[in-house]
C-alpha cells in the first residue's frame, strides 16, 4: 500500500471532526472520496498533509509514519497537494509558481522521463505555457487550477491530493481538468480525489470511499455508486 | 548660488536622509508584518541597540566601519532569538500575545540600556572619511548625509534584488499572500520567517548605525523614530514596501522644510498627513488590509 491512514481523529476546538478514518491507497489507484459537505472530505486532506493536525491515529506512506509531521515534511516525504481555490500565489508568474514546485529548487533526475519537468508539464498543460509571464493571479479559475496541479506535480509527488478541482468552472474547463488528471494518473501518481461532481469522479475513480458526518460510511466501486439509488440518498443526494 | 536656492536643497537633503532612515526601519517593521502577521513593538528597540552597539563597537576598536558591519549582525541575531525562542511559542495566543511579548522585550532590552550606557546623550563621532563637505554643482553638502542616502538606496537595491530575483525572494513573496500553501509546497516556513525576521531586524541595525552620528546615542531614541516609524508604515499600508517607501520621503522633507519653515509646526505635520490619508483611504497609501 502508498497510503495506509488507520484510525485518524482530529479536532476543531471542541468539535470532533474526523472520527477514525480509515482508507487505503495502492501505488497507481485513483481514490475519490465522497459526500456532502460539511462532512470532513476536505478536513481528511489537510489532516494527511499535516496541515490540520490529527490528535491521534496514524497515516503511513510508503512505510514512512507522517500523521503529526508539519506539512513540508510531508510535501517532502511525496505527497502533493493541490488545494480547495487553488490558492495560486497571484502576485507571482506563473513560470515562478510552478518553480516554488520544485523541492530544495532543484529538480533530480531533469532527464528521467518519468520525472516532472517544466517542459513536461507545459506538455500536458499547454494554456499554461502559453502564460508563463503573466501573474497568476491574472489567470481564468480553469487555468488556475491547471496551475494548482502543475505547481504540485513540480514537487515530483508519489501521490497528489486534490480538492474540489471542478468547483466554479465552466464545463468545458471541467471537462478539461478531468482529462488531465486522467492523464496524471495514467503517468504514474496515484490521486486521492475530493470531488462534488459525481459524472467526473466516477468515470475516473477506481474505488469511492463515502463520507458520512466526520467518518468514512463506506468503500463501493464507481458502478456501485452510479447504479445503487440507496447508497446515494443514504451519503450524497440532499 | 543663490544662497535661499542653496538652503533649499540642503535641507532637502537632510530630509532624504532622514527619509531613508525612516525606511530601514519601516521596512523592516513592515516585511515581518507582512510575512507573519506579527506587529513587532521592539523592532524601534532593536533599531536603538544598532546604534548603543555601534557605539560600543566604536568605543573598543575606534572603527566605526566595524561598528557598522558587526552591530546590525548582532541585532539580526537578537532578533532571531526572539523570533525562535518566544514568538514561535506566542502564536497559540494570538496576535494580542505577540504585541504583548514584543513589547515586553523591547521593554526590557530598554532597561538593559540604561544599566550598561546610562541615560545621558552618548556622542558618536562621524568617522573621519566622511566628515566636512562636499562641493558637486557649486554647492556643498555635508558627506554623511550624502553616505546615508547612498547606502539606504544599495540596501533598497539589494533588497529588491533578493525579492524578485532570487528563489528565497520568491518564497517570501508567496508567504505573504499564503504561507500554510508555501509550507505545503515542501519548503520550511519557519526557516523561512527566521531568515525574514533576521533580515528585518539587521536593517532596522543598520539605520541605528547611520543615525548615531546625526542625533548621537540616547534612550529615546526608538520612541523617537519607532513612533515615526510605525506612522510610516501604517501611512504606507501595512504589510506594502513601496508604500513605506513613498511615505518615508514624503515624511523626511516634512520633518526637514517643516523645522525649516514652520517649525512650532513640525511635529504634527506628520501626524496630520497620516490623519488625511487614513480618512480617505483606511488600509493606507498602498495597503489591501483593512
Amino acid at each position: 500500500m502508498l497510503l495506509q491512514v488507520k484510525d485518524l481523529n482530529a479536532h476543531y476546538g471542541p468539535s470532533h471532526v474526523l472520527q477514525g478514518i480509515n482508507l487505503n491507497i495502492a501505488e497507481g489507484e485513483l481514490v475519490a472520496l465522497m459526500g456532502r459537505n460539511g462532512m470532513g472530505k476536505s478536513t481528511t486532506l489537510k489532516s494527511i498533509m499535516g496541515l490540520v493536525k490529527p490528535t491521534s491515529g496514524s497515516v503511513m506512506f510508503q512505510g514512512q509514519e507522517v500523521a503529526g509531521l508539519p506539512p513540508y515534511k510531508v510535501a517532502l516525504a511525496g505527497i502533493g497537494f493541490v488545494p480547495e481555490e487553488r490558492r495560486i500565489f497571484p502576485e507571482l508568474s506563473v513560470l515562478d509558481n510552478l518553480k516554488l514546485g520544485i523541492k530544495g529548487g532543484k529538480i533530480k533526475n531533469p532527464n528521467d522521463p518519468n520525472t516532472w519537468t517544466i517542459e513536461r508539464i507545459f506538455h500536458h498543460f499547454p494554456k499554461l505555457a502559453e502564460r508563463t509571464q503573466q501573474p497568476g493571479g491574472r489567470l481564468s479559475g480553469g487555468e488556475q487550477q491547471m496551475l494548482a496541479m502543475g505547481r504540485s506535480l513540480m514537487g515530483n509527488p508519489k501521490l497528489l491530493l486534490v480538492d474540489e478541482p471542478t468547483e466554479g468552472l465552466a464545463p468545458i474547463m471541467v471537462q478539461e481538468v478531468r482529462n488531465v488528471l486522467e492523464e496524471i494518473n495514467k503517468a504514474g501518481v496515484s490521486v486521492l480525489l475530493v470531488e462534488h461532481n459525481m459524472k467526473v469522479a466516477l468515470s475516473l475513480a477506481h474505488r469511492v470511499y463515502l463520507m458520512s458526518k466526520a467518518c468514512i460510511g463506506c468503500e463501493a466501486a464507481p458502478v456501485e455508486v452510479r447504479d445503487n439509488h440507496e447508497l446515494r440518498a443514504k451519503y450524497l443526494e440532499a | 548660488m543663490d544662497p535661499t536656492v542653496a538652503m533649499y536643497v540642503s535641507q532637502g537633503i537632510h530630509g532624504l536622509a532622514y527619509g531613508m532612515i525612516l525606511f530601514l526601519i519601516a521596512s523592516g517593521l513592515n516585511i515581518i508584518f507582512g510575512m507573519m502577521g506579527i506587529l513587532n513593538l521592539a523592532h524601534a528597540v532593536f533599531f536603538m541597540l544598532g546604534a548603543y552597539l555601534c557605539y560600543a563597537i566604536v568605543g573598543l576598536t575606534g572603527n566605526f566601519w566595524l561598528g557598522l558591519l558587526i552591530a546590525p549582525v548582532l541585532v539580526a541575531m537578537l532578533g532571531i532569538v526572539m523570533e525562535r525562542v518566544f514568538l514561535r511559542y506566542a502564536k497559540n495566543v494570538g496576535h494580542f500575545g505577540e504585541l504583548i511579548l514584543t513589547m515586553g522585550i523591547g521593554s526590557i532590552i530598554v532597561a538593559v540600556i540604561k544599566m550598561i550606557w546610562g541615560t545621558e546623550n552618548k556622542p558618536l563621532p562621524v568617522p573621519e572619511q566622511l566628515q566636512g563637505m562636499v562641493n558637486l554643482f557649486g554647492m556643498s553638502y555635508p558627506v554623511y548625509r550624502l553616505f546615508v542616502i547612498g547606502l539606504s538606496l544599495l540596501i533598497l537595491v539589494l533588497m529588491m534584488l533578493l525579492l524578485y530575483r532570487t528563489r528565497l525572494g520568491k518564497i517570501v513573496r508567496a508567504a505573504v499572500s499564503d504561507r500554510e500553501m508555501v509550507n505545503a509546497l515542501g519548503i520550511n516556513i519557519n526557516l523561512v520567517f527566521m531568515f525574514v525576521f533576521g533580515v528585518g531586524t539587521w536593517m532596522a541595525g543598520v539605520a541605528g548605525v547611520a543615525i548615531a552620528p546625526i542625533l548621537t546615542v540616547f534612550p529615546g531614541l526608538s520612541d523617537q523614530l519607532g513612533m515615526d516609524a510605525f506612522i510610516v508604515v501604517v501611512t504606507g499600508g501595512l504589510g506594502s514596501l513601496p508604500g513605506a517607501f513613498i511615505v518615508s520621503i514624503i515624511f523626511g522633507f516634512l520633518s526637514s522644510y517643516g523645522v525649516q519653515f514652520m517649525s512650532q509646526f513640525a511635529p504634527v505635520l506628520m501626524v496630520m498627513f497620516m490623519a488625511v490619508v487614513l480618512a480617505i483611504k483606511p488600509a493606507g497609501l498602498f495597503g489591501s488590509r483593512g
